[in-house]
């Protein structure tokens, strides 16, 4: 036996399952468009978080059958979803008022950087000439109780996507908890990122490799 | 006897004139009031100011109105879509002004100018782009910038069903930013999939009570588009 296995890191599925195991019973949670939202596929039904999506919607359900889509019923990025007993709609003003006020346990966002002070850009790239398209990123990123991100470790092009300081324009400063790449989980503490988890065969070597950002090791 | 109901497009946007701004309700397909915008075009009315939460998606609706040279600036949050590609091309090319606003920021905005509220602090885009120019506070320890209220003269809206006092209801995920819009502008004009008659809503769930309301016109239009 090898004393270097091969890193296997998690794919995009396993990255959801993976957030979704830390969501508890009873927290209302806001998510993201992309890849955080495929999150609620990984929370099993009997363990109840009420999922909330900006357009008003609170109590999202399972994702229907396309035979049997509501054209009335969609998330914040424009899907069909039902509504699971219990549920309720609400205005904009309202559905945001629950979110800025600080009712929302947890948010998951995606990013294209997050900084070791918590800061996160996922709106606007400086390369990108085509309107900047914020939505509800930094209400959710300033009212949440906690926000999470998903994202992958690096770039298509292999730049670190966790760095000293952000690089690209600002969502929020200092709001990101916690990140869940495909190389590992990393809470964002006083010191910077504190690594609590990594995907099989992954060891400190490789994440500080692909990473821009002092990494801290839990003893 | 109140009857807030109009039998016509050209009775339901009386008054629209150039210049002025215009609260467009819905989120994606649903909720829009796509009719009367489609009036709104045939009014003839341009150098408008829209206020809706995306840029518009294919040929119809706001994105027809756009089309069509009709509007000088966009207030938005999320201007990009699959299909807004009208949007694209004319923001591209510098013939349309674009405000982008966080989402809730904006809906904040419309709400306090409905309730009468000049301004408010917001930690929403505290240390970003959106902070700039903005006056900044320290409010019970946490940091906050200066939003405006923002009021139009006309509120186009949505609703699932309305009677002649101009309550309404909505129908799921349509109502959206339609109570709100509702509220906040000097003229409110409501395409309704229903009429009923008075007394026939529910006083327990109705949404947006007639005095935010207008006009209202009848309009089946059936379900939001796929």
């Amino acid at each position: 036996m090898s004393a270097t296995t091969e890193a296997k890191p998690w794919d995009r599925l396993k990255m959801a399952e993976r957030v979704a195991r830390d969501i508890p019973e009873g927290w209302y949670v806001n998510l993201g468009i992309g890849m955080p939202t495929t999150v609620a596929d990984y929370v099993p039904l009997d363990r109840e978080v009420i999922f909330h999506s900006e357009n008003g919607v609170l109590g999202i359900g399972p994702r229907p059958p396309e035979a049997e889509r509501d054209p009335w019923l969609i998330n914040a990025g424009k899907q069909h979803v039902t509504l699971r007993p219990g549920g309720s709609f609400v205005h904009h003003a309202d559905s945001f008022a629950m979110i800025r006020g600080g009712h929302l346990d947890l948010c998951v966002l995606g990013a294209f950087e997050v900084a070791e002070n918590g800061d996160i850009a996922n709106w606007a790239t400086s390369e990108n000439d085509t309107a900047p398209a914020v939505g509800g990123a930094m209400d959710l990123a300033a009212g949440a109780k906690r926000l999470w991100v998903i994202m992958d470790h690096t770039t298509k092009d292999g730049r670190p996507k966790l760095v000293h300081r952000c690089g690209y324009p600002l969502t929020a400063v200092g709001a990101v908890k916690r990140v869940y790449t495909n190389l590992g989980v990393f809470d964002v503490t006083e010191r910077g990122f504190t690594v609590i988890d990594m995907a099989p065969g992954v060891d400190a070597a490789m994440l500080k490799a692909r990473t821009a950002a002092e990494l801290h090791f839990q003893a | 006897m109140i009857n807030k109901i109009v039998q016509t497009m050209a009775d339901a946007l009386a008054g629209a004139r150039d210049g002025m701004t215009v609260l467009l309700g819905g989120f994606g397909a649903v909720g829009q009031p796509s009719v009367l915008v489609e009036a709104l075009i045939e009014t003839g009315v341009r150098d408008l100011v829209v206020v809706a939460n995306n840029a518009g998606g294919g040929k119809g609706g706001l994105a027809g109105l756009m089309e069509a040279g009709r509007v000088r600036k966009i207030i938005c949050s999320f201007p990009r879509s699959a299909n807004s590609t009208i949007f694209e091309e004319l923001y591209r090319a510098g013939r349309i002004e674009l405000e982008i606003v966080p989402q809730g920021t904006m809906a904040e905005r419309i709400r306090a100018a409905g309730a009468g509220v000049g301004a408010f602090f917001t930690p929403t885009g505290v240390g970003t782009k959106m902070a700039e120019g903005k006056e900044v506070r320290d409010i019970n320890g946490r940091t906050m910038i200066l939003e405006h209220a923002l009021r139009g003269d006309f509120a186009l809206v949505e609703a699932w069903q309305a009677d002649r006092w101009g309550n309404l209801t909505y129908r799921r995920s349509g109502r959206n930013f339609n109570p709100v819009m509702a509220m906040a502008a000097d003229t409110t004009i409501v395409q309704s999939q229903h009429i009923v008659d008075l007394g026939g809503l529910d006083p327990e769930h109705i949404v947006t009570p007639g005095i935010f309301v207008d006009r209202v016109v009848h309009v089946p239009y059936g379900d939001p588009p796929f």
